[in-house]
């Protein structure tokens, strides 16, 4: 059947099972506008800003494991979404993202809103595409959703020239993507998992090092019972909150800048690090040469390029996290060794718990001024840890992963790699619409909110229910946290005297706005916020002094943290 | 270190920048890179000339693997290959130095393909001491222009 190539996209879609786009139109795209309109199956959601849109569909990946979906027009529309893809890149997100392009014709003509947006989004994209004839744009939206959500997931961009999608062409979605250039490995390497088994059953002093990869991969259950098998105390990275229960005994929290002291002096003290679907970013390791110096190391990873490229690894294993906890965890249940390795490592288990005992994550109460981690320590309590939280990032970001238990995956969404300002609310609406019966909460700060603060329009418009809570210290706290430590207190331009007034703008979006000033307000006010309906913006008024406890300085060994 | 690698990508449009973009973008060197179609019309080869230490060299060939049109990737290093370059040189051929040229050309088995009234431009071909011995030898005649296709290299045997 002859189609033209914006109904071809529509169809397409649809086909793929994609139920929602988060887009913004333009001249370049206005074919496809005019398609979707006529069909019910793909929802359209109009955000404000394009970056907004790539946001959401990062938060909805994220949230939901689905691939995420976001079409904008050609120029400025395409250019916006830099951003949004460089952020999905470096935290390995699934979506797609549709670009409208000038006529083939006039390409390279620097036409009307023309931007060479595949040059420009090549490094941080996974692959992208630009399509050349009708007849090609179904294998390529279906080859652009496998690549986006097989292997190591990525953002994959499609530009489309307006007159391919005028011309018309028969409709053929290929039922499997094929690309011989593209084979990802998932089966880890029988005999190194068992020299790695081996390796870890030979030392005293293990840890599992977890990464978002655990979670990309859906292997959190695995991770559990590989470190219920053999008592593995696991540390997990930014991205790897709520790979493993925050709960859990042999949970020792975020390792790094602003990890735990348990997690830091175990990393450092230990004599064996097991590395999942982690990539030992320079958050992570402090000053290279003196991460883990007694330790031997396995990695474990999809990405062949993450192993051996920041430091040196052991037993390297390439392949899916899942596949090999799985054989991992073959090879040791219920084997004596199992039994053997639990009771020698019990001193070292020991040694973290009066680690974690002597030092746990704290800070100074206060009368008269709100200690921003009380008010996630109230978020959780109010929540009963069961919302989804995104956040923004810098100080709003550190203190929501700190203080806010994660026990299940795909229940912290926030910019690790790339650290996005502004990502929080878009990625809250995205996941919101993704998972509608479930609470979502955007931990923001005054500053990143202002990043993307036009979406509120969009969560209204689409009465899309979610819960903004602002630390609000009226600076950009972590720069400024810098400068108080590392520059004699020059709070060189990071003081926002508290504007604008955001309860007042929440209600100019027709969302609902919030205000606590004093610490024995926040429980009542964030009660009120989330009970509320439709979106809640809720302003609390913090200690701008207040700062991120342990930091690892930039540059210095993770054992040198500075404390509360 | 210096490493020789052949990298065969799918004959489409973008490859190159794809591949040029990896080097820029992660601070890798490219010495030479000489591009074709082989004999299968929808592949093409580039042969990169690099440099860096194993572990840089480790993480080049990776991040070319993960290129999703990249088909294969083989570093030559410690593979016995056959390596040639073409340059292209002018040089000054006036009054005894003429003799000179005409007398290397001779020996380093090059050719003259143009002829001007006061220069040469030669053809050579030859692994990469031959190339430099060769421009070694012209230089004090005085060498104009130099055209260098870089290295192309294929293994031996079968």
């Amino acid at each position: 059947m002859q189609m033209t190539g914006a109904e071809i996209f529509v169809k397409a879609l649809a086909d793929l099972g994609v139920d929602v786009v988060f887009g913004y139109p333009g001249g370049a795209t206005i074919n496809i506008y005019d398609a979707l309109f006529k069909n019910v199956k793909v929802r359209h959601m109009l955000c404000r800003h394009e970056q907004g849109a790539v946001h959401m569909a990062d938060g909805y990946a994220r949230a939901s494991g689905r691939t995420g979906v976001c079409l904008v027009t050609s120029g400025p529309g395409a250019t916006n979404t830099v951003t949004g893809l460089a952020t999905a890149y470096m935290d390995s997100i699934p979506i797609v993202v549709f670009t409208g392009q000038v006529p083939t014709l006039l390409i390279g003509n620097d036409a009307f809103q023309e931007a060479d947006i595949v040059g420009i989004s090549r490094p941080c994209t996974k692959h992208n595409y630009l399509v050349k004839e009708t007849k090609d744009l179904a294998r390529i939206i279906k080859e652009s959703f496998y690549i986006a959500s097989t292997g190591r997931p990525g953002p994959v961009l499609v530009d489309m020239p307006k007159d391919v999608l005028i011309a018309s062409a028969r409709y053929e979605l290929p039922k499997e993507a094929s690309l011989r250039g593209y084979r990802p490995t998932y089966e880890g390497h029988q005999r190194q998992v068992e020299s790695a088994v081996r390796l870890l059953l030979s030392r005293e002093r293990p840890v599992v090092y977890a990464g978002g990869g655990i979670i990309l991969s859906n292997a959190s259950g695995e991770l559990a019972e590989l470190s219920g098998a053999l008592s593995l105390p696991v540390t997990t990275t930014l991205m790897g909150m709520g790979a493993f229960p925050g709960s859990d005994p042999l949970s020792l929290g975020m390792l790094g800048m602003h990890g735990t002291y348990a997690a830091n002096m175990a990393i450092s003290h230990s004599d064996v690090i097991l590395a999942v679907g982690a990539r030992f970013d320079d958050r992570v390791t402090g000053k290279v040469s003196e991460f883990a110096p007694h330790a031997k190391i396995i990695h474990v990873d999809i990405d062949p390029t993450s192993i051996q490229k920041n430091v040196r690894v052991d037993i390297p294993i390439v392949g899916d996290v899942k596949d090999v906890l799985r054989k991992m965890i073959k090879l040791v249940k219920g084997k004596k060794e199992a039994t053997a390795f639990r009771g020698k490592t019990a001193a070292w288990r020991g040694q973290i718990a009066s680690w974690a005992k002597t030092h746990p994550l704290t800070y100074k109460p206060s009368k008269g001024k709100i200690k921003p981690q009380y008010v996630v320590e109230q978020i959780h309590k109010l929540t009963k840890g069961k919302a989804i939280i995104a956040t923004e990032v810098g100080q709003n970001q550190m203190w929501a992963a700190q203080f806010y238990n994660y026990e299940q995956p795909r229940t912290f969404l926030s910019s690790g790699g790339l650290g996005t300002m502004g990502y929080g609310l878009p990625a809250a609406i995205g996941a919101q619409v993704a998972m509608p019966g479930r609470l979502v909460v955007d931990i923001a700060g005054d500053g990143s909110i202002q990043m993307n603060i036009q979406e509120l329009a969009t969560a209204v418009q689409y009465r899309v229910p979610v819960k903004v809570v602002i630390l609000n210290n009226g600076s950009l706290g972590m720069v400024r946290q810098w400068q108080e430590l590392f520059f004699d207190g020059n709070y060189s331009q990071t003081c926002l005297p508290r504007i604008p007034d955001f309860v007042k703008l929440a209600e100019a979006y027709g969302a609902k706005g919030f205000r606590a000033t004093k610490p024995e307000e926040v429980p009542e006010v964030l009660r009120k916020g989330f009970a509320a309906d439709g979106p809640v913006l809720i302003d609390v008024i913090t200690d701008p002094g207040e700062m991120v406890y342990p930091m690892v300085p930039a540059g210095a060994g993770l054992t040198e943290m500075l404390l509360v | 270190m210096r490493h020789t690698i052949s990298v065969l990508v799918e004959n489409e449009f973008g490859v190159l920048s794809r591949v040029s973009g990896l080097f820029s973008g992660r601070g890798f060197n490219i010495e030479s890179l000489c591009v074709a179609e082989t004999m299968d019309a929808q592949v093409s080869r580039m042969t990169i000339v690099t440099s860096g230490n194993d572990q840089i060299i480790e993480q080049i060939l990776k991040q070319l693997n993960k290129l999703i049109p990249v088909l294969k990737v083989i570093d030559f290093t410690g593979v016995d290959t056959v390596d040639r370059e073409l340059v292209l040189v002018k040089v000054n051929a006036d009054g005894d130095g003429k003799q000179e040229v005409l007398r290397l050309v001779d020996i380093f088995r090059a050719r003259i393909v143009d002829v001007a009234p006061r220069c040469y431009t030669i053809e050579m071909t030859g692994g990469e001491g031959k190339v430099l011995a060769f421009l070694q030898m012209l230089r004090p005649m005085g060498i104009r222009e130099i055209v260098r296709t870089g290295k192309i290299a294929v293994s031996r045997g079968m």
